[in-house]
């Protein structure tokens, strides 16, 4: 089981924090800190498990991070999930945080690394909307790329049909409509990630 | 409220435009001032924009409990919008401790069954993430009816969310079982992930539902191989391999299912095989499927040829450039250590490389399995690697790796002295980070190895002139040098250097170390106490050592001025006894093992034979006590007090010594333990052309209804004699009469002194730990004289 999935920049601030398994807001704020000093020790070439520190759990969880950039994912788990696997989830996290949100955002950045944290910044609802359709209740829900794009637009045609207060929601369709899809990157290559984009021309 | 209300992405760039961290916190709360003024004017139409920017100041740390009851009208609103924030925003800030959160339990019911999907999906899933016992209760059976409902996104949430409940509320489990069956027919992925997890979490926690889905195995086989047979799809492969998520929570589930059960894995060991053989090892999806493939493997009754190849697979690992990768594989191995002892040890060598590294997890796991690894064997090599490590290992290892290497030493020491030299040379490197008992465990041995007094003396002593910063040596030294002192200055002691020392030089060392402030106050009272005993070793006049207690009779230490001025005393008004207090020490009771027990019998033995021509060593009275050791409670070797200072009393009581005569009985065979139907049973041969030279054979036979494991037998002799324990033919006796252990003992008896054996088993039986110590005194006539 997953216990919680924390998402930081290099400066330990938070970016996104979703835990599985409730602990009082203070405790929260200080596995955040105590994560972030413990992942920060780490250099770039070691391996990417971690015993958990003392507030998380006991000996059975450990942390499995990934750095990229600007951002440290981190995912606490215990000894049921595999950890290769979870370093696989971690990866694929960042493609649908990347892909998905591009169809909200109504100016591209040209530096990739920027975009990827501010992204996560600025729509920080819409990253957990994503979470939810990939880890639920602290199990993996679904990899499948093609079934959770699809999912989240079509939460957002539902959100678009109920109208809305401002015109940013109009402005966020035509936008869409206007994006030139050639400009969403084909290759990411961030450290030592190499991801090809799939073609994602059908929802648009 | 005037102005319109900032968005979420408007709050979000005014709080990264703070400079400062008073800044940020004064945008937060004049924004949070305003939330909360539209929360008190009910404003419908904004609530899911306020509700979005307090959950995001939430995530930076700031108080946001206000906003629960706003998720409470969010989630009843029937606009989407509403829902998915009011939802987030029950997942983030609600969870059991407050009784608000039954209130959402009649929302997610509502919108469970009115049938859009991602509604229904926003509420499964919170659900499935603060859902208490009371909530799984309640919606239980609505959670049940969507697991076949036609859409595949209502279902595989449906699915995960009964793991919830059956986590929360393991009674309701009956409820979801009968669904398994059909859903494993799916061919939707995700379904079947979840499918996997509700099956595999039904099993763990009931064995009905284990022995339930047993049958279900050649259809888990059938789906595995059909993913590992697909080719490359784009959908759901990553890396080439198919949908490894999938992949691993099956084999997983097999793993639960095929543990002891025969049948199930046999079922799968063909389909372990092809899987662990054809997987494209060269990206981190295949080796996640491989590692949990190997970890299968292992964990059912499989071919003894898969076997060794799934250890293989993990050595291969252990060489991988990729960290991670050695990491899994030393977890994996230290997993298997226990079951498959062998099969690891062949990569002792690559798990002793691994200490090296310089990544703190890797090596923090090589540690723990290179001590799994030690035995009998390899102690010697395996020490000299583990000590190097402590050398130059971080120091949150060091207290581990010390531990861990005095413990190995302590169970498979080859010799008194190599045992002697590691503790000390542990002592020295890392010697604060010992346990406690450490020092004990050392003066123990000492004391009970007379051969090694002088050899340990003059190392300790060396050890200490060096270093007296580390406490544990530092108090063990004292101690040696109270006790042996006059070993120390007599010379030549052939297994080390020659170091003549003098006098003088022992006395200012132990004064140093008295007065050092990096002495403890223990090691202080150590070495008081030693240069106390040193005024009864050394030759020369105890002026220095008096001065030196009586200054420390005003010490503000309340132990240590204690101790002062009851030595002072000795010196003035108790001097003719002051001999007889100090003598050397007689070895402490211990419960412990072999090494103990052994010296302690020798030391008794020793004790006995030396007191006879030294009539004056008012300790004969404490020898008697030692000598319940050796004869037991049936013996009446009762005598008060210790310190009986008369000798000719003493030497009255020494020959009053009774000694248990021996019984007549046939040659042939002695029995001597019996205990729920295992029996011990002594043979003897005397070889004629060496009357020293006695031959027994200990045979071990079981005839009660449980197996006997982990049999160990452990004997010791009186000091005259010789004793050498061959290898035993096994540690197992199966029940009902199975084939019976047996060990050879040599026993040499030049003296020709009376035979007397005191034997210690441990053992398993009927699935409890067994321990037994005896002695035995009967032993026939002839097999000594």
């Amino acid at each position: 089981m997953i216990q919680a999935i924390l998402v930081f920049n290099n400066h330990g601030k938070p970016r996104l924090v979703r835990f599985y398994q409730h602990f009082p807001e203070e405790i929260q704020q200080q596995i955040v800190r105590e994560t972030f000093h413990l992942v920060l020790k780490r250099d770039d070439n070691i391996c990417n498990f971690l015993e958990g520190g003392s507030l998380i759990g006991g000996s059975d969880y450990k942390l499995i991070y990934r750095h990229y950039a600007t951002l440290y994912f981190v995912f606490c788990v215990d000894s049921s999930e595999s950890e290769l696997g979870i370093l696989d989830l971690i990866q694929h996290l960042l493609i649908f945080f990347l892909i998905a949100p591009k169809v909200f955002v109504e100016t591209l950045d040209k530096c990739f690394e920027n975009v990827c944290e501010l992204d996560l910044i600025f729509h920080m609802d819409k990253v957990h909307y994503i979470l939810q359709e990939v880890v639920m209740g602290g199990m993996v829900l679904e990899t499948n790329m093609n079934e959770i794009v699809a999912q989240i637009e079509a939460q957002n045609r539902l959100e678009k049909s109920e109208g809305g207060l401002s015109a940013a929601p109009a402005r966020a369709v035509s936008a869409v409509k206007n994006i030139n899809l050639p400009e969403i990157p084909r290759n990411i290559n961030i450290g030592d990630l190499n991801i090809k984009v799939p073609n994602l021309s059908q929802f648009v | 409220m005037v102005a319109p209300s900032l968005k979420l992405q408007d709050l979000i760039e005014e709080i990264r435009a703070a400079k400062t961290q008073a800044q940020e916190r004064e945008v937060i709360q004049k924004e949070c001032a305003h939330i909360r003024a539209s929360f008190r004017d009910g404003d419908p139409l904004h609530r899911h924009r306020q509700l979005a920017k307090l959950l995001y100041v939430h995530m930076l740390g700031y108080p946001a409990h206000f906003g629960q009851m706003e998720c409470l009208k969010l989630i009843a609103s029937p606009r989407f919008t509403d829902k998915r924030v009011g939802y987030l925003g029950a997942m983030l800030l609600l969870d059991e401790r407050q009784d608000a959160h039954l209130l959402i339990t009649n929302s997610i019911k509502n919108d469970l069954s009115q049938g859009i999907q991602p509604v229904q999906g926003l509420a499964l899933c919170t659900l499935s993430t603060m859902g208490s016992a009371e909530m799984c209760q309640d919606l239980a059976t609505e959670v049940e009816k969507l697991l076949l409902q036609p859409s595949p996104y209502v279902r595989k949430k449906a699915i995960l969310t009964a793991v919830h409940i059956i986590r929360k509320v393991p009674e309701l489990s009956n409820i979801f079982l009968p669904s398994c069956a059909q859903l494993l027919h799916e061919r939707h992925h995700g379904v079947l992930l979840g499918t996997i997890t509700l099956i595999t979490e039904l099993c763990e926690r009931s064995p009905a539902a284990l022995r339930h889905f047993q049958k279900v195995v050649p259809q888990l086989v059938q789906i595995l191989r059909t993913l590992v047979t697909t080719g490359y799809s784009t959908e759901h492969s990553i890396s080439g391999v198919s949908d490894p998520f999938l992949q691993v929570q099956i084999l997983r589930l097999l793993r639960i299912l095929g543990r002891n059960h025969e049948e199930s894995s046999e079922a799968m060991n063909d389909l372990l095989a092809q899987v662990a053989t054809n997987t494209d090892t060269s990206r981190n999806a295949g080796n996640a499927v491989l590692f949990e493939t190997v970890l299968t493997i292992m964990d059912i009754h499989s071919a003894a040829g898969l076997r060794v190849l799934a250890v293989n697979i993990l050595g291969r690992f252990l060489l991988n450039s990729d960290k991670n990768i050695r990491y899994v594989a030393l977890m994996s191995l230290l997993r298997l250590v226990q079951s498959d002892h062998s099969a690891v040890q062949r990569h002792r060598p690559t798990v002793v490389d691994c200490l090296q590294e310089t990544d703190a997890s890797l090596s923090r796991r090589a540690l723990e399995l290179s001590l799994a690894l030690v035995n009998s064997s390899n102690v010697r090599a395996m020490t000299r690697e583990l000590q190097a490590f402590l050398e130059s290992c971080p120091p949150d290892l060091r207290a581990d790796c010390a531990s861990g290497i005095l413990l190995a030493a302590e169970r498979f020491a080859p010799t008194k002295r190599w045992h002697m030299d590691t503790i000390l040379h542990v002592l020295t490197t890392a010697g604060t980070y010992v346990r406690d008992d450490a020092v004990a465990n050392l003066t123990q041995l000492i004391a009970g190895a007379q051969e090694l007094h002088a050899y340990s003396v003059r190392r300790l002593y060396s050890a200490l002139a060096e270093d007296i910063s580390q406490q544990p040596l530092v108090q063990v030294a004292a101690w040696c040098i109270g006790e042996y002192g006059d070993l120390l200055l007599e010379g030549n002691c052939e297994e080390t250097e020659p170091l003549q020392v003098e006098e003088e030089e022992v006395l200012a060392l132990l004064e140093k170390v008295l007065q050092s402030h990096m002495s403890l106050p223990a090691t202080r009272g150590y070495a008081l106490t030693a240069l106390m005993k040193l005024s009864t070793r050394l030759r020369g006049d105890n002026k220095r050592i008096r001065q030196v207690v009586s200054i420390y009779g005003s010490c503000l230490d309340v132990e240590l001025q204690q101790r002062a001025v009851e030595y002072n005393a000795l010196f003035r008004k108790y001097d003719h006894i002051r001999a007889a207090i100090l003598e050397k020490m007689p070895l402490v009771e211990r419960g412990g093992p072999q090494v103990g027990e052994e010296a302690k019998e020798s030391k008794a033995a020793a004790k006995l034979s030396e007191a006879a021509p030294v009539p004056t060593e008012p300790q004969a009275s404490k020898l008697l006590d030692l000598l319940d050791l050796l004869d037991g409670p049936s013996e009446d070797a009762q005598h008060p007090s210790p310190l009986d200072p008369s000798p000719g009393g003493a030497l009255v009581q020494l020959l009053d010594l009774p000694c248990a005569p021996p019984r007549p009985a046939p040659i042939p065979n002695l029995k001597v333990f019996e205990r729920e139907g295992v029996q011990l049973n002594l043979s003897f041969i005397r070889p004629p052309g060496t009357p020293a030279l006695l031959l027994i054979t200990v045979t071990v036979t079981n005839s009660s209804g449980g197996d006997v494991t982990h049999f160990i037998c452990q004997a010791a002799v009186p000091k005259s004699f010789q004793l050498q324990l061959q290898a035993p033919s096994g540690n197992t006796v199966p029940a009902r009469g199975g084939l019976p252990i047996t060990q050879l003992f040599r026993i040499l008896n030049p003296n020709k002194a009376p035979l007397r054996l005191k034997l210690r088993l441990t053992y398993n039986h009927f699935g409890q730990p067994v321990q037994e110590i005896f002695e035995v005194n009967n032993v026939p006539v002839e097999t000594w004289q």
